[in-house]
């Protein structure tokens, strides 16, 4: 088969100009064994370093190394650079695809294994007018059978429309070509095939090459080997773009951040969320204790907590979702910041422990990376299906605190503010996050430990050893934490309802109903403690009556959304309790639409606060982040 | 110290006759003869009879959930390696809903001292059998008898790579108290099966040798560096003969004077003779109709007592170590390294 007949019809489309936009979105696509990520991630913090706004969507197979070739394998990286970037965007203006079975997946989207699907503007990942970069050495018959491919030409099999600019780059060959003398085996300069494309991305971009060789250095120094001929690689990516004068013009981002000013680095959510509770134990003068069991997509946190003993966190490995959570609990009796990572399957393990840790009224962060469900679900993908179960997943009258992360970056924030809540108010405190933030990366203002609020742990007052029970509370309901080792304070904490004032086991009838409401006054007084609900004003309100209302990860897609109809929005991430204003706010509107990636969990527990408000839902189930334009779409209709 | 200062001012509710009473009594004791002050220690239990221990002890305490007690426990010792931690246990609450986080406390080696009350039977839900009770064993969820094999509490411990296993006998006080004793000295992981009675739901599940006038025919209290004899008259020894034919060793009653009698070596690191002496005696447990000939006593007291780093100390040495070779010890310092640019 003669590569250059199937791509010849696309040639003479091609149009040579300038461009200068303000934002644009790139998606890196291949084999998961291409290491797609990695160049997605180097592009990304390069932009970054440069000076733009970034948002990312690693996109992921739950297998490990499928097939290699084939749809099922295909791995994805989204960013979208430039300014006022509030989402990875809904679909790429460059696709850079690494093989047959790329190219299907980016072009058909979800619809990849229709077996008569054709591009598609609802469900390609690219627009009708983007550039669409693929390795023409990857597009062998037998590469082509893999993808399930029934024709030789791939691009009219597909439907590519004439609008779509392919630039054909035989990305083995000249990998090779680049590394002939490495003296490097085959397997090993093949995977050298991503930085090739990378450095031709860098030159369509017009990135500079030597930050971008700065980085590359950076990401391998525990590599040094690789340094050399990736970085060979690269550069000759870069070049061929520079010398071939390839029929596509540069791109140029321009367009202030609108960032404070401030030092700056990029971060994906779980690395964030670590960080957050390291920061909350050295401003709290704690010690960091990390009970965790691995769990798509929450592990990297016990990864970075694991390799923090240089911060002094104690990071366990337990043998299971349930111990995670009882060793935490453990820690917590003892005087520790105790923290536990999960997804929604451990979760759900961790539901009777959980109701221990409020029971026994101690201090504990639980962060639920969601992913889709339910059972095991999706365990790569995103979806906020996990909310009813953080308020209520358990057995009894059993309030906690629930919180929720609305960007990578300020996952360490809020992971900060449920430390901060856990050690004031004696409660366990649910964080939630989800796949989207936990792997995406955003640009993160590196704050000082010192312009961070301050933490005061519910410590007990040294007047009270000789009397001190565990049932005593302060004037806000909190009861006070004396731990193992305080001489004088010694006493029996449990998971049996406890006598009011002298914190022995009790069944006494009204006692327990002390019990339950004194509990649930406990979490409600929070509310005096939280900010406000601020909404985000429309700078150019067509849709003055209308609000639209998110909460958590969703937040920069439905910010996208509300700019382009002209409405406002409300972003929630106090789920329990809500912000004190949550009513006045809500009132002001007529129409009131709930978005979430679920089937209506908020806006049912919205409608059980405020029956009297018209609380209208949009909701979209499909395991990724929502598309701004059906969002706009759907609010508009 | 004296037992006095470990009693906590609650009514003790164990059922009259229940041998909890005798095992919260050694507690205190043994607590007492160790001396470590009760705002040092920290009694961890789950749910069961025997997990109302802690509110009987004067010491921090915390009753948690069923069979969760051994993740707290390590939670807390972990987390606090200064602390002496105990887990107060049952056979159900051990050996059924708490079996992962018991083998693996066993394995990693955790310092705890882990008492488990072993009555073969569910006391707190009214009578179910449990994972120790015979095969057979008529119960109300087993009204023809259980079709389950039991486990051998000592069995699962050496499975685990158990560095500590003791057992004693609710009627026995002074035996009690040495194991406990034994226990907290040890650092590591120790496992204390306590034989305890249900006067309720299992009488005399352990008559065979907790009747006075049987206890000292059909079992031997074993006590490291002394010759294995025992019997009414102190006549009978064990020793170790190898099956001709199968190779496999077993223990034999040997007369007292016999130069074959072996010597206790609990501190011997190899397990193999630690497991036949601990299941001595245990055909009778494993079936309710066995029928058994040659009998050989159960072997009480400390059976296996050796020394291994403990998880505890392992964790915190390593944070240590890292923390003596690292630049950055604080989050201002930490971010620092991080890859960043002005903006």
């Amino acid at each position: 088969m003669h590569k250059s007949k199937k791509i010849s019809t696309f040639a003479q489309n091609l149009t040579i100009y300038n461009h200068i936009v303000k934002n644009i979105v790139v998606r890196f696509c291949g084999d998961s064994g291409d290491g797609m990520q990695l160049t997605g991630n180097m592009f990304a913090q390069l932009g970054a370093e440069l000076g733009h706004e970034i948002s990312t969507l690693p996109d992921f197979p739950a297998e490990i190394r499928a097939p290699q070739g084939t749809l099922g394998g295909v791995s994805g990286f989204q960013v979208e650079l430039g300014s006022e970037v509030y989402t990875p965007g809904d679909k790429a203006d460059v696709i850079v695809a690494m093989n047959a079975a790329a190219l299907k997946v980016c072009t058909l989207g979800s619809h990849f294994n229709h077996p008569q699907a054709h591009f598609d503007d609802e469900f390609a990942l690219y627009h009708r007018h983007a550039i669409v970069i693929v390795d023409t050495d990857s597009l062998s018959d037998k590469d082509l059978e893999k993808a399930q491919y029934h024709t030789e030409n791939p691009f009219t099999e597909l439907g590519i429309p004439e609008s779509v600019q392919i630039v054909p780059v035989a990305l083995t060959t000249l990998t090779k070509e680049a590394l002939k003398e490495s003296g490097m085996d085959n397997k090993s300069v093949l995977k050298c095939r991503n930085m090739f494309a990378l450095g031709l991305i860098y030159w369509l971009f017009d990135e500079p090459m030597e930050k971008a060789i700065h980085l590359l250095e950076d990401k391998f120094k525990k590599k040094p080997a690789l340094i050399t001929p990736n970085t060979k690689v690269m550069v000759d990516g870069y070049n061929y773009g520079c010398n071939l004068a390839l029929n596509i013009s540069q791109i140029h981002l321009d367009g202030a951040p609108n960032e404070a000013h401030g030092t700056y680095t990029s971060i994906a959510g779980n690395k964030a969320t670590a960080w957050g509770l390291i920061a909350a134990a050295q401003k709290a003068g704690k010690h960091l204790f990390l009970g965790s069991y691995p769990i798509t997509p929450a592990t990297d946190i016990l990864h970075e907590l694991a390799a923090r003993k240089d911060m002094n966190v104690m990071a366990i490995q337990a043998e299971d979702e349930i111990a995670g959570i009882c060793t935490a609990i453990g820690a917590a009796f003892a005087g520790d910041l105790a923290c536990t990572t999960t997804s929604g399957p451990g979760l759900s393990l961790k539901s009777e422990a959980l109701g221990l840790a409020v029971m026994a009224e101690l201090p504990l962060v639980v962060v639920d990376v969601q992913r889709g469900g339910p059972s095991t679900g999706l365990p790569t993908k995103t979806e906020q299906t996990d909310l009813l179960q953080a308020l209520y997943g358990r057995n009894g009258e059993c309030p906690a605190v629930v919180l929720a992360a609305s960007s990578s970056a300020n996952c360490f924030d809020f992971a900060y503010e449920a430390c901060k809540i856990a050690l004031e108010n004696m409660t366990p405190v649910v964080l939630m996050t989800d796949t989207y933030l936990a792997n995406g990366t955003a640009l993160w203002r590196i704050p000082k430990l010192a312009e961070l609020p301050d933490i005061h742990p519910q410590s007990v007052p040294e007047e009270l050893k000789g009397h001190y029970n565990p049932a005593l509370r302060d004037e806000r309901g909190v009861r006070y934490w004396a731990f193992p080792g305080m001489e004088g304070f010694e006493h029996r904490n449990i998971g049996l309802d406890r006598d009011a004032e002298r914190g022995t086991i009790s069944t006494n009838p009204e006692n327990h109903e002390k019990m339950v409401r004194a509990r649930q006054a406990k979490i409600a007084q929070i509310a005096e403690r939280i900010p406000n609900l601020q909404i985000i004003k429309s700078a150019n309100p067509q849709m003055s009556e209308t609000l639209l209302v998110g909460w958590g990860s969703t937040e920069g897609h439905l910010h996208a959304a509300a700019n382009e109809l002209g409405c406002d929005l409300a972003q929630f991430n106090y789920i329990c309790p809500l912000p004190k204003n949550t009513h006045e706010v809500l009132s002001r509107y007529k129409r009131i639409v709930v978005c979430e990636l679920n089937t209506g969990q908020f806006a049912t527990y919205l409608r059980a606060q405020f029956p009297e408000l018209p609380i209208e839902q949009y909701n979209e189930i499909q395991g990724q982040p929502f598309a701004v334009e059906r969002i706009v779409n759907y609010v508009k209709k | 110290m004296e037992a006095s200062q470990f009693k906590s001012d609650q009514y003790v509710r164990f059922c009259p006759g229940c041998g909890d009473h005798a095992i919260c009594m050694a507690l205190q004791k043994a607590m007492a003869q160790i001396g470590i002050p009760t705002h040092q220690v920290a009694v961890i239990s789950g749910i069961g009879c025997s997990s109302r221990m802690p509110h009987y002890l004067n010491t921090y305490g915390f009753n948690t959930i069923h069979g969760r007690g051994g993740a707290v426990a390590t939670g807390v010792k972990t987390s606090h390696p200064e602390l002496t931690v105990w887990q107060m246990s049952g056979d159900g609450d051990c050996f059924a809903i708490g079996g992962n986080h018991f083998i693996h406390e066993i394995r990693r080696n955790v310092d705890l001292n882990v008492c488990v009350f072993n009555n073969r039977i569910y006391g707190l839900t009214k009578g179910q059998y449990s994972p120790t009770s015979p095969k057979g064993f008529v119960s109300k969820s087993s009204p023809f008898g259980t079709a389950e094999r039991p486990f051998i509490p000592a069995q699962l411990v050496l499975g685990a790579r158990g560095t500590f296993y003791a057992r004693t006998l609710d009627v026995d006080m002074p035996t009690t108290v040495d194991c406990l004793v034994a226990a907290q000295q040890h650092k590591g992981c120790s496992i204390v099966e306590c034989l305890v009675n249900c006067v309720i739901f299992n009488n005399g599940t352990h008559a065979w040798i907790a009747d006075r006038e049987q206890r000292a025919e059909h079992s031997i209290i074993l006590r490291h560096g002394e010759k294995m004899i025992f019997g009414k008259n102190n006549d009978k020894g064990l020793a170790v003969e190898i099956d001709p034919v199968s190779f496999v060793p077993k223990i034999i009653v040997v007369p007292a004077d016999d130069p074959r009698v072996l010597t206790h070596d609990a501190h011997q690191p190899d397990p193999t003779l630690h497991r036949l002496l601990a299941l001595m005696g245990q055909d009778r447990i494993e079936n309710v109709n066995a029928v058994v000939e040659n009998e050989l006593p159960i072997a009480l007291g400390v059976i296996r007592n050796v020394e291994e780093e403990t998880y505890d100390q392992a964790v915190n040495g390593q944070i240590a170590a890292v923390r003596e070779q690292a630049k950055a010890k604080t989050f201002d310092e930490l971010t620092a390294t991080l890859e960043s640019w002005e903006m």
